[in-house]
């Protein structure tokens, strides 16, 4: 699905990339833990997680995810936020917390970042 | 092709920096039109490598050596040293703060998928006084 139609599915609002919300997203992840993101495969995944630091844009970078959004309206700074611009990751956050927005991704037919259901 | 080396400081306890050396080799091999798939080993190697100088280690360098058939990543730092190298390989194995723990590190996972990505994987530590991890890439292997 592109990233536009889950930002709505999430009610999730962007902080930056809104103008490339036509990516193409198949997989999530969702963790707090850094190692569990760089252990599994990110192309085309969307990273969900209540971490907003600058670590966890890195992270993203290193491994490839598309996209992050943080969940329950978590808010990264204004760094957070050029960093993440600076490599072309979109950053999003959505007021649903882990468990709902999981539930709702699933719904809409997303895989696991190894390609599960 | 001859050999093209880059190193990099890592400063201990410095998470505002800690992945740049990582993340600036990995622009430079897609650069170079690396395998997509070997640059994400050395990359996730590579930033594993630096966070677990910046937690765990003293200062310490970050290495690289590029050569048409292999790539050579070295990190190195000047202590504490790992006491027990069998014990921290361990999956799930970590000694990591409350405060690493927040940001998202001390999974145990650093080592084991450092060792998972690269080809070839030599630690060498010695406690008290410093730690050396060297990682080998062969650039026509699968893995
Ligand atoms: N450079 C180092 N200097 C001293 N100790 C180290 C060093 N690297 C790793 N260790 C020790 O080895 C343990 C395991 O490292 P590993 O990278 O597998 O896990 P972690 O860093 O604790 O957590 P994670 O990598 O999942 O965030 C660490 O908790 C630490 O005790
Ligand atoms: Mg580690």
């Amino acid at each position: 699905m592109e990233l536009s139609k889950l930002a709505e599915i999430l009610e999730a609002s962007f902080f930056n990339g809104k103008d490339r919300s036509d990516i193409e997203i198949d997989r999530a992840g969702a963790s707090d833990l850094m190692s569990d993101i760089l252990a599994a495969l990110s192309e085309r995944g969307v990273l969900l997680t209540g971490l907003t630091t600058i670590q966890a844009v890195k992270t993203a970078v290193i491994s490839g995810v598309t996209a992050i959004v943080f969940v329950r309206n978590k808010k990264p700074d204004p760094d957070v936020v050029a960093l993440a611009e600076m490599h072309g990751i979109p950053l999003l956050s959505t007021p649903c917390s882990m468990f709902v927005s999981c539930g709702r991704l699933f719904d809409a037919g997303l895989t696991g970042l190894d390609g599960a259901r | 092709m001859s050999s093209l080396k880059k190193s990099f400081n890592i400063r201990s306890r410095d998470f505002i920096h800690a992945g740049e050396a990582s993340i600036t080799v990995q622009q430079l091999l897609k650069q170079m039109r690396i395998d997509p798939a070997l640059i994400r080993r050395i990359a996730i190697c590579g930033y594993e490598g630096e966070m677990n100088v910046v937690m765990h280690g003293g200062d310490g360098l970050y290495r690289v050596e590029i050569n048409s058939d292999r790539i050579v990543l070295e990190i190195s730092d000047q202590g504490p040293g790992i006491p027990d190298i069998a014990k921290a390989m361990e999956k799930g194995f970590s000694t990591a703060s409350d405060e690493h723990r927040e940001m998202g590190f001390g999974a145990g996972m650093g080592l084991p998928n450092m060792d998972k990505n690269a080809d070839e994987m030599f630690i060498e530590s010695v406690p008290g006084s410093r730690t050396r991890v060297r990682m080998l890439f062969l650039c026509k292997g699968t893995k």
